[in-house]
């Protein structure tokens, strides 16, 4: 009860973080899906490129968000901006990569090689066989890895409350060091329901961009 | 039409190189279809691969309406150049009449006009437009994927159609159905196609030559009948297989052995059969009736003559098939 009356005062408050938080985090899955998918595509071409970047983005999601903040606060201290925002989109960029990279150059190495076999033998260009066939049939199991993005990004994002960068975090942050239940709670809550929202809200994405012929039928 | 000028293919691989293809040669007139054949491993398929390049060969070269290929852009040439695979390979992202529209809108047609000419392939096969033109290739059954790829190759109204077993994949039913529809079609378009197949039948079928390849070389090129009759060597004979002169029969009509009564009236008792019929009938009504006579009727009743074993003996030992 006490929560929810601190909720109803406050929501401007937490309207205010919401914006915060998806601020990073759409800058931060933006640039990802910028860099990310061309690079999924690129490393198709060789086996080896791409089985050490993947490896690569594999070590870079072992690395807890807390330390990678820890580790960007020097380096980004030579431009002044050791704290704050651009660590917080830099980190979360850095852990969106492996899934939409991954499930990139899984779907594009995954398209049916008769249908590549169909397309160069119909006198297709690389380039035209990647936009008018491999990219369409590939994009429902790119924008899977963009919704792993999203999800993993709203949690790190909530850790970035503790290099200033604002956010749902900040909620919790204070509820801990203020042992206020009542923020915690809100803090923990407004997490949830924007990781569900965003969620849904791709995968009605993802269901729009299906290609009409590649949609599961009922029955 | 298409001429192949000793063509070779040879891959590297850790145990030396391999000759998957031999200093393959042979020629194919304007309008014919040839069917090159032999068992897995051949070299058919590469031979068929090396004229859009899909395979660079290693050395020879292949000219299309007498234009060495190897000196063309790849891309441009495949697009003058029809090509049907096994595996079909639709675009599950377009709809039929997409897939149709592919090569058109590489050439840069107009949407309206790829939609017409869409619609134009789908009535020579068979699909009513209406009906096909906007479902996705997951709504439809095996053979009418074959026929829509069939139809794509058709689009930009190529004069060469490369077929890579292209109805293999289809149930005998299907299969012989589309081959039937194929024949028709290809005696209005009179395409020069080349067509990869295993399967002696189908070759005797749709060929008017067959390029019989056994371990990367062509060993015989020939027509059917020819080939049936005169086998080069104990391989192709093999691979035609014993009962090569009952698929003789298939290629020759009643019209080519009857022999003409003179009273322009046959034996009334004896089966009847038409000129356009093929041996085969034949064989059958002998068989059917302990007989070795047949009369030939035409469709308007009129005899024109008998049909006997000893006709169709002479027929069959005489070298000049075609």
């Amino acid at each position: 009860m006490e929560t929810l009356s601190f909720i109803l005062h406050n929501l401007p408050a937490i309207g205010e973080r919401t914006v915060e938080h998806l601020s990073i985090v759409s800058v931060a899955v933006g640039v990802a899906i910028l860099t990310g998918v061309p690079l999924g595509i690129a490393i198709t071409q060789s086996r080896r490129t791409a089985d050490s970047v993947l490896y690569l983005g594999s070590i870079v999601m072992t690395i807890p968000s807390i330390a990678l903040f820890g580790i960007l606060i020097p380096i980004l201290s030579k431009i002044g901006h050791g704290i704050g925002w651009l660590p917080a989109v830099i980190a979360a960029m850095l852990y969106a990569q492996l899934p939409i990279v991954r499930n990139t150059y899984t779907a594009i190495r995954n398209v049916d090689p008769a249908l590549r076999s169909a397309a160069i033998g119909m006198g297709m260009s690389a380039l035209q066989r990647l936009v008018q066939v491999e990219i369409p049939i590939a994009l429902p199991v790119i924008i899977a890895g963009v919704r792993v993005a999203v999800v993993i990004n709203i949690g790190v994002t909530a850790i970035a409350a503790y290099i200033g960068a604002g956010g749902l975090g900040t909620f919790i942050s204070r509820g801990i060091s203020q042992s206020d239940i009542r923020q915690l709670i809100t803090g923990a809550l407004a997490l949830g329901l924007l990781a569900i929202a965003a969620d849904y809200s791709l995968a009605w994405l993802q269901r729009r961009l299906t290609p009409r012929g590649m949609a599961p039928r009922a029955g | 039409m298409i001429r192949l000028e000793a063509l070779t293919k040879t891959y590297a691989t850790p145990k030396g190189n391999v000759t998957a293809v031999d200093a393959v040669s042979f020629e194919v007139h304007e309008g014919e279809t040839c069917v090159l054949l032999g068992p897995s491993g051949c070299g058919k398929t590469t031979t068929l691969r090396m004229i859009n390049r899909l395979v660079a060969p290693t050395s020879g070269r292949v000219f299309l309406s007498g234009r060495d290929t190897g000196t063309v852009d790849p891309v441009e040439l495949r697009r003058g150049i029809g090509y049907v695979i096994q595996q079909i390979g639709l675009f599950p992202n377009m709809t039929v009449a997409e897939n149709i529209g592919v090569v058109p809108r590489l050439l840069g047609w107009d949407a309206a006009r790829r939609r017409r000419r869409a619609q134009e392939l789908l009535s020579l096969l068979g699909l009513p437009p209406e009906d096909f033109a906007d479902r996705y290739p997951n709504e439809l059954s095996g053979g009418q994927a074959q026929r829509i790829g069939v139809a794509r190759a058709l689009a930009v109204d190529p004069p060469v159609l490369l077929m890579d077993e292209p109805f293999a994949a289809l149930d005998p039913v299907n299969r012989e159905a589309i081959q039937d529809e194929f024949l028709r079609m290809q005696r209005k378009l009179r395409k020069t196609i080349l067509f990869v197949s295993h399967d002696i039948d189908e070759a005797v079928k749709m060929a008017d030559r067959i390029a019989i390849f056994h371990s990367g070389r062509l060993v015989q090129f020939a027509t059917p009948d020819d080939m049936l009759a005169h086998p080069a060597n104990a391989f192709v004979a093999s691979f035609v297989g014993s009962d090569r002169t009952l698929k003789r029969l298939r290629l020759i009509r009643v019209r080519e052995v009857v022999v003409a009564s003179a009273d322009g009236r046959a034996d009334a008792t004896l089966p009847s059969v038409s000129p356009d019929d093929d041996l085969r009938q034949v064989a059958a009504l002998f068989l059917e009736h302990g007989t070795d006579s047949l009369a030939c009727v035409d469709a308007s009743g009129h005899v024109l003559g008998t049909v006997t074993s000893e006709a169709i003996a002479r027929r069959l030992a005489r070298d000049d098939s075609r």
